[in-house]
């Protein structure tokens, strides 16, 4: 079947599925999958299509829920704008942290987004008059029930499939192949790197403020923890190993295979479930480094393009 | 007299940061030899920290005890680690496939430390921790101080195996041209794992040192991972003295800095310090060179 028709008809099965499936459970468990497939998308753009590692997307995460969630509780602005303004300042955050970073080359920047991630968290955490600490923030209005919340994030993560689409379709997905592979080689063609990689940054940044303003707007309670906790920044990690990184279905897959398995570990123990995330990277990388979705075409006989000596993580555009 | 705290400061700064000296070199062995960054060597320091504590809670040993048991058993494990899972992702993956198997790792470690030991924070007896000397007004931590000498032993012997020992000249040798000691007949492989074997007993020793110090808690290597990348960009990534230098000078850093600014925010010192670098000598403060 041809892909584009594949996907409409994806996307009009998930907008229909909520008037058959009425159960809240898995509603829920949807709209947290929706939403893993768009953080996963969003890492996957920078950690996968650039090679740029990032451990400190919670970051991201946590200013977007905080900025709508803050500007709704002091001055009643809606979350639609909170989640717009948090995605720009989630940028706005993104870009220094590049700037200083991506020039120089190797690790650097993965190095420096935990530090980031860690530095942002503590700021928020000590900052009690304005984000009220580890107690957290309360949004006492309810902003709609959880159909509506889920045709939110099914939209949310349809932009962010066409958007990001879009981007690795473009010449902009072969500059970014290019730094993956060799950035040196990629700047000798013309390709200019740190401005590709910020921006990349930038794109990713703002659709996991997207997220994250989301996700405050549907739990109505935020606190450091839930949202600037590194955690977010693995599950990012994991949906995205494991589906495949560098391929643009690989966290769609992940997050609907671990989306699903997790909140079930969840329930059997709190610990269990952070457990079992980093017992999948680590079987994952071990086992099946290039993902699930890379695995599945190689066994249908369709080559990826754009493996170049066998060492990268699954790769394809 | 308004001088004491300062001199308490640096003087303090100066002993935990030794340790800090210890964590960073075995970091940077590792990546300076592999080209692999080893997201788990906090957990690595958390283990170490357990198995002091629980060394001496269990049988009351002590921690000339603990570093002698911990010198062989993270070797074994960093052994292990490097050729059970490292060795293997880095020739299917490649870099960016250590920096995430060994992420995974450190939050596998973390969570189930979580599991076994729940999240308590634990520390030795105070009687033990609060001992201290003083002179002219400043007091000097026994415990501190005794980390701070062994601390110096690891740093000097890890020196003159280094520079003097034929498995040592090897390591230095990968560091510098990975191809070029392959043709010399160095064998990466084993190098490899001697490197990841030995960046391993540093941060299990580390961690012993650092038990009567701080709290022992299933997440705290995370704390101590921020501190060593801080101190390995400090000092120059790969290079071993920039990472002793290093460690000295941010712990005096973080703990002058502390005077300032409210302890809630001590954990942002670490960042500024590394977005100052970056900024500004993003080869380290100690040059380039490695080893």
């Amino acid at each position: 079947m041809r892909k584009p028709a594949l996907a409409v008809l994806v996307v009009i099965a998930l907008a229909i599925y909520p008037l058959v499936v009425t159960n809240h459970f898995f509603l829920h468990l949807s709209i947290m999958a929706l939403m893993y497939a768009l953080l996963g998308m969003s890492w996957n753009l920078l950690g996968g299509y650039t090679g740029q590692i990032s451990f400190g997307h919670a970051a991201f995460f946590g200013t977007g829920a905080y900025t709508s969630t803050i500007l709704l509780l002091r001055y009643g602005i809606s979350p639609w704008v909170g989640m717009l303004v948090g995605a720009v300042l989630a940028v706005l955050l993104s870009l220094p942290l590049g700037w200083l970073t991506f020039r120089l080359r190797g690790p650097y920047f993965a190095l420096s987004t935990l530090a980031f991630a860690e530095v942002v968290r503590v700021v928020v955490y000590n900052w009690d008059s304005l984000t009220g600490g580890g107690d957290g923030l309360n949004i006492l209005t309810d902003l709609g029930g959880i159909v509506r919340f889920y045709y939110i994030i099914l939209a949310l993560t349809v932009v962010g499939v066409l958007v990001m689409r879009g981007c690795v379709r473009s010449r902009w997905g072969y500059f970014l192949n290019a730094i993956r592979e060799d950035e040196d080689a990629a700047e000798a063609l013309g390709v200019p790197a740190t401005r590709m990689k910020l921006i990349v940054l930038a794109i990713s940044a703002f659709f996991v403020a997207l997220a994250g303003s989301f996700f405050a707007s549907y739990q109505l309670y935020i606190n450091p923890d839930l949202v600037y906790e590194s955690q977010i920044s693995v599950q990012m990690i994991v949906v995205t190993v494991v589906g495949g990184v560098g391929t643009f279905e690989g966290p769609i897959v992940g997050a609907l295979l671990i989306v699903p398995l997790s909140e079930y570990f969840r329930g059997l123990s709190p610990v269990a479930n952070p457990l079992i995330y980093g017992l999948f990277i680590v079987i994952f990388m071990m086992f099946l480094p290039e993902g699930i979705v890379s695995r599945v075409r190689s066994l249908l006989g369709r080559r990826t393009p754009a493996v170049t000596d066998g060492r990268q993580v699954g790769a394809s555009v | 007299m308004k001088l004491i705290p300062y001199l308490q400061a640096v003087v303090n700064g100066l002993l935990v940061g030794s340790l800090y000296s210890v964590i960073a070199m075995g970091l940077t062995i590792i990546f300076g030899v592999m080209r692999v960054i080893n997201m788990a060597h906090g957990e690595l320091i958390m283990l170490g920290m357990y198995v002091a504590f629980w060394m001496f809670t269990l049988f009351k040993l002590g921690q000339v005890a603990s570093l002698l048991m911990c010198l062989p058993l993270f070797l074994v494990l960093g052994a292990g680690i490097y050729r059970g899972m490292v060795n293997r992702v880095e020739r299917r993956a490649g870099e960016m496939g250590t920096l995430l198997v060994t992420a995974g790792l450190s939050y596998l470690v973390a969570n189930a430390a979580q599991l076994v030991w729940k999240a308590d924070y634990r520390s030795l007896p105070a009687a033990l921790t609060t001992r201290s000397w003083f002179l002219g007004g400043i007091s000097f931590n026994y415990s501190l101080m005794w980390a701070f000498l062994a601390a110096a032993m690891l740093t000097a012997a890890t020196y003159l195996f280094l520079i003097y020992t034929d498995a040592g000249r090897a390591i230095r040798a990968t560091a510098q041209d990975r191809e070029a000691a392959a043709l010399m007949g160095v064998q990466i492989h084993r190098t490899n794992m001697l490197a990841f074997a030995l960046g391993t007993a540093l941060a299990g020793m580390a961690g012993v040192l650092l038990t009567p110090v701080f709290y022992v808690y299933p997440y705290v290597g995370r704390v101590f991972l921020i501190k060593a990348f801080v101190v390995v960009v400090l000092g120059g990534m790969g290079s071993v003295l920039g990472a002793s230098l290093g460690g000295l000078l941010f712990g005096v850093m973080e703990s002058v800095a502390s005077l300032f600014i409210s302890s809630g925010y001590r954990e942002a010192v670490g960042l500024v310090v590394f977005l100052l670098v970056l900024l500004f000598k993003p080869s380290g403060l100690f040059g380039r060179s490695r080893f």
